[in-house]
């Protein structure tokens, strides 16, 4: 082996232990937090570990520790709204996505930019006017309210993504598709939709995952009385570092089996035979 | 077999005109190649007679029925496209099979209409792939395949053969032009090759600026070209400039402005108009090379057309040398053959054939 090449094979061995490092690091910490029981200063590793904090936020024990509580409502809660914000977004986004992608629309471009208005900007200012118009409209503390709010910042991810989704699928596989005889409505369900199938899917994650880590909206929106997971962390966070590392992981775990999911769904056969 | 018919057809594009008052008539099993230049309105007719332009102004029939305003799905058409446009989640079995469930036939009739379909571009066996798994001449097959299945009135073809390589598209042709004959299908078939044009085609339409300048069977368009658009883009052609010298019936003497005095054919031209006179490589004849001295002498009047010239550029292409001659200023192409090869920057004597010369308003 050459010198030259023994070089190179330590420098990638040293990127991907960096990388591992900034990637993998953090979420080992959250790892090592959650199931810590003492961990005082200089130790390195815990000095007592157990599931405790996991049973307390599971609800499978009652403790008097500040910041513990059972996290299951406040999960169900994240989870419902996140399924149904998704629906909605889907539903508006697909028509929309589509129309963007495939007809001359007036404004189209200024309408896709109209979709990152509430993320382009601070979004304080914009969910401060926005509780003013909720509470007007009994909105504000509504689960309702929530997931509109949720609606609001993930319609970026849904019409953007599938807009861009429907644009790489070309027109004619769905003239073709009429010239043997389908509806424009048949020939969009049996060729373009299942097509663009894994692009709507992830798209669908997107706001899937938005809703479910979504805080700025939901603490101007939701708090005091629409508490989700999210909430629930702020709130444990600053008092009880264990309580806050085992909400996170949960957390977690919706975007990493979605990403599994997805990755599947990209592999699937008839992604590579497009045009 | 139902005909074609496009009357007073217009469709513009803001302020350009694709299609502009285009009439056409594609008789009963016949196939019609609309050529042109890219930009020429003929891939936006071939779109106005499948449904999927809507036109400005104009009607289109297929047999006695009025499709104008119908969609395509219910036009009774097939399309072959460019790039194939085969459903890639599906196999050649389900693409082939959409059409006819659509149409709500058994499963078994189904089966059969496949596999004749697929056995008439031999393609049988293949019914479980996926377009990926195809070549690109086999996934154009499936494409005429899946449009033959249905037994459309109206196939229409928009440049099905661009996409392959030039050994398989010169294959393709006459495999085309074969199902064609067998299937005795009404089409319309778009390209942009005039060569193709010829070898596929019953008749041509050229098309320029979103009209007809030219219908007619290829040997028509080619030997009595309408016009110099016409001439200079059916085949290779060099054009003479001059002016009518005089004419008697179809025959023309035409002067250059180098003084030679060419006789050609033509039709409907004054004495003394502009005009290009079209010569093809295969109607320029080598005579023996010219004894030193004759060279500018005048031809004796007894034998016609027969003028000095020199080889500018000779290339060797293979089966025969590919010249470039200057004739007092014009600049013609001609063909040897190879065991007579003539060197460059040699005077030689030619002949143009006076039969096939067209005498064109420039």
């Amino acid at each position: 082996m050459s010198l030259k090449r023994i070089l190179i094979l330590s420098a990638e061995l040293v990127l991907l232990v960096l990388v591992f490092l900034l990637i993998v690091g953090p979420m080992m910490s959250l790892l090592l937090w959650s199931v810590a029981i003492r961990w005082y200063w200089p130790a390195t590793l815990p000095q007592e570990v157990g599931l405790d904090y996991w049973r307390q936020a599971l609800g499978l024990e009652k403790s008097l520790a500040i910041g513990a509580v059972s996290i299951v409502p406040a999960f169900l809660l994240s989870l419902s709204i996140a399924v149904t914000v998704v629906a909605i977004t889907m539903l508006l986004a697909i028509p929309a996505g589509y129309a963007l992608a495939k007809y001359r629309i007036p404004f189209g471009p200024a309408i896709l930019f109209l979709f990152l208005m509430p993320n382009a900007f601070p979004q304080q200012p914009i969910f401060v006017n926005l509780l003013g118009l909720f509470t007007r409209l009994r909105l504000a503390g509504t689960v309702p309210g929530v997931m509109l709010t949720h609606i609001l910042v993930g319609l970026v991810f849904g019409v953007w993504i599938t807009s861009a989704t429907f644009r790489a699928i070309p027109s004619h596989l769905e003239e073709a598709a009429r010239s043997v005889g389908a509806s424009r409505a048949r020939a969009f369900f049996r060729i373009t939709l299942p097509l663009a199938a894994p692009g709507l899917l992830s798209s669908a994650v997107f706001v899937f995952i938005t809703s479910l880590d979504e805080f700025t909206g939901t603490f101007f929106i939701g708090l005091p009385f629409v508490n989700t997971l999210p909430m629930t962390l702020y709130s444990s966070s600053g008092y009880n570092m264990q309580f806050a590392s085992v909400i996170a992981i949960i957390l977690l775990v919706p975007s990493i089996l979605f990403m599994t999911l997805i990755q599947r769904m990209l592999r699937a056969e008839y992604v590579g035979g497009m045009g | 077999m139902p005909q074609l018919t496009l009357r007073n057809v217009i469709k513009s594009y803001g302020r350009n005109r694709a299609v502009d008052d285009l009439s056409l008539e594609v008789r009963e099993g016949e196939l019609l190649t609309l050529l042109g230049p890219s930009g020429c309105g003929k891939t936006t007719t071939l779109r106005a007679v499948s449904g999927f332009v809507g036109l400005d102004s104009g009607h289109i029939y297929i047999g006695q029925r009025e499709v104008t305003d119908i969609p395509p799905e219910r036009r009774g058409i097939g399309l072959v496209f460019q790039n194939y446009a085969l459903w890639p989640h599906m196999t050649v079995f389900q693409n082939l099979a959409f059409g006819l469930q659509l149409k709500k036939l058994p499963a078994g009739g189904i089966r059969d209409k496949v596999q004749r379909g697929l056995s008439m571009v031999q393609l049988e066996g293949f019914e479980h792939r996926y377009p990926r798994q195809l070549s690109g001449g086999q996934q154009q097959r499936v494409a005429l395949a899946r449009a033959l299945v249905l037994e459309p009135d109206i196939l229409l073809l928009d440049e099905p053969l661009s996409n392959l390589d030039a050994l398989l598209r010169e294959q393709m042709r006459f495999e085309i032009a074969q199902i064609h004959k067998q299937a005795g299908i009404t089409s319309i078939y778009v390209t942009h090759d005039q060569t193709e044009a010829m070898v596929i085609s019953d008749r041509i339409a050229l098309l320029d600026k979103g009209k007809v300048v030219q219908i007619g069977k290829p040997e028509e368009l080619y030997s009595s070209p309408a016009n110099r658009f016409v001439a200079g883009f059916m085949g290779t052609t060099s054009f003479v400039q001059g002016k009518v010298e005089q004419s008697r019936g179809e025959t023309i003497w035409v002067r250059t402005p180098a003084g030679l005095s060419l006789r050609g054919r033509g039709r409907n031209l004054r004495d003394g108009q502009e005009v290009a006179v079209a010569v093809r490589p295969e109607h320029v004849r080598f005579l023996e090379a010219p004894v030193e001295g004759a060279v500018g002498a005048a031809p004796p009047p007894e034998e016609a057309n027969v003028f000095p010239a020199r080889v500018v550029r000779a290339s060797y292409v293979g089966e025969l040398i590919d010249y470039q001659l200057d004739l007092r200023g014009s600049s013609l192409r001609a063909r040897g053959e190879v065991a007579r090869a003539v060197a460059e920057g040699k005077q030689i004597r030619i002949r143009l054939d006076p039969d096939n010369l067209p005498v064109l308003p420039a």
